[in-house]
């Protein structure tokens, strides 16, 4: 199975309902434990108004975003992120993407998740793709 | 505004360089049952996993979790220094910021991982949305059986918050949210108004604050020369005698000079917003806002007049208000 990628290309949008279990379990399964992603009020006591995303989980997310949508053949090689608003329970962060370039057997994906507050994530995903996977007219 | 001094910038700047871990230990190998929970957690049903890692667990195969790493922390001396001494200029809360990640190889169960880190880089003092600090930034890198897997470049925000008032709920506080905001339009629009900065009055310019009471703006004035002087102060720079009384300004004033404030945002004031040195009709000059003109319509020699503007239920401000030519 080879994959088609072109530049320009745009990644269907992928809604993530932020629920507490999903902060809480992503910040256990990275092995986070600041109390900030797990107890509201030790959050509050800090300045916040409830419990956060961790940056770990976010990574996370954006990973799952690409690969599946490139399929399982394809490795991630480089993830870079920079976090912005919050993600607070409650909320919904929307992750959209974009093929900004295909070189070489890889592809760069610039991704951002918006939630109701504003841009939580801005990054960029170089993806190696399957050998032989037509990459398509490159813009 | 207020400088940073430039010692203890250099203070922070020593530790570039430096190193942040050494020979750190994965607490666990990389294994199946810490996978399943990630990729629950993600919602991630890659069937490669849990075959192999999903890359962006990277950091998770580093981090010590609730016991800590057995035998205490790889970080260095250096940098728990470094972070004792931001604590100790008040920058006492962190954040993360930035996270990039390298993988040269997929990592699969069984393997062992060991870590060192380097400190980067120190920012200069950046003001950000939830306070003032510096970012610093770390570089990792990964090793698994002594070949490298991955880098894990990092960067936090150390700050000090800004501080909540006890009478304000924390969903009030749109400037105090965990993360950095830098771009303007991540701003809640919704969210209600901070309230402007209290002014510190005391008895050498109680006059001042009573005269703004009463729609006034008065300058003190030297008995002793003559001389005008603002803002208020105990004694004449002239002539140094502590004698005063007061004169009420016309009102009539032009912009001596002035500044467009993009940059960082403050609670209750909405940027861009232009703050004007205005010289009054009488010759000294005051800091105040330009109102009734756009931010990039103001110029230097305009003419403008004093009003007062009441900012809440508890301030009332002398501003001037700009004529458009």
């Amino acid at each position: 199975m080879t994959v088609t990628v072109r530049a320009g290309e745009a990644l269907p949008p992928l809604h993530i309902p932020i629920t507490r279990t999903l902060i809480v379990s992503g910040a256990l399964a990275s092995r986070d434990y600041q109390d900030v992603h797990h107890d509201a009020e030790a959050a509050r006591e800090k300045g916040s108004p409830d419990i956060f995303m961790n940056i770990l989980t976010t990574n996370g997310l954006v990973g799952r975003y690409i690969t599946d949508h490139f399929g399982p053949r394809v490795h991630l090689r480089k993830v870079a992120i920079r976090l912005g608003a919050p993600n607070y329970p409650g909320d919904e962060m929307v992750l959209t993407g974009e093929v900004t370039s295909v070189a070489d057997g890889t592809a760069e994906v610039a991704v951002t998740g918006t939630n109701g507050i504003g841009r939580h994530v801005t990054g960029t995903v170089t993806v190696e793709l399957p050998t032989g996977s037509p990459t398509g007219a490159v813009r | 505004m207020s400088a940073e001094p430039e010692e203890w910038y250099e203070k922070l700047r020593a530790y570039e360089g430096r190193v942040a871990a050494s020979g750190g230990q994965g607490r666990d190998p990389v294994n199946e049952p810490m996978i399943r929970h990630w990729c629950e957690a993600m919602g991630d049903t890659n069937p490669a996993y849990p075959g192999i890692a999903p890359p962006t667990m990277l950091q998770a195969w580093t981090m010590g979790g609730l016991g800590g790493h057995p035998g205490g922390s790889a970080r260095s001396e250096a940098y728990d220094e470094l972070l004792a001494l931001l604590d100790e200029a008040g920058c006492t809360s962190v954040v993360a910021t930035d996270c990039e990640q390298e993988y040269l190889r997929p990592l699969r169960p069984g393997d062992r991982i060991t870590f060192d880190a380097v400190i980067e880089s120190v920012s200069p003092r950046k003001t950000t949305k939830l306070g003032t600090g510096h970012f610093v930034t770390t570089r990792m890198d990964i090793q698994a059986g002594g070949e490298l897997v991955g880098t894990h470049r990092f960067r936090i925000l150390k700050y000090a918050p800004v501080r909540r008032k006890p009478d304000q709920q924390p969903d009030q506080q749109p400037d105090q949210k965990p993360n950095p905001e830098r771009e303007p339009e991540q701003r809640p629009q919704q969210e209600p108004k901070a309230r402007r900065p209290r002014p510190v009055i005391n008895r050498d310019n109680a006059g001042f604050w009573e005269g703004v009471a009463a729609h006034q703006l008065l300058i003190q004035r030297c008995t002793g020369c003559g001389t005008l002087r603002f803002p208020w102060l105990p004694g004449c720079g002239g002539c140094g005698s502590p004698e005063w009384d007061t004169v009420a300004a016309s009102g009539a004033g032009t912009v001596f000079s002035y500044v467009v404030m993009h940059h960082p945002p403050f609670p209750a004031f909405d940027p861009p917003y232009a703050v004007g040195l205005i010289e009054l009709a009488e010759g000294v000059r005051i800091v105040s806002n330009i109102t009734g003109v756009p931010h990039d319509k103001v110029r230097i020699g305009m003419p403008v007049e004093l009003e007062f503007l009441r900012a809440d239920d508890e301030l009332e401000l002398p501003v001037f208000r700009g004529a458009v030519a």
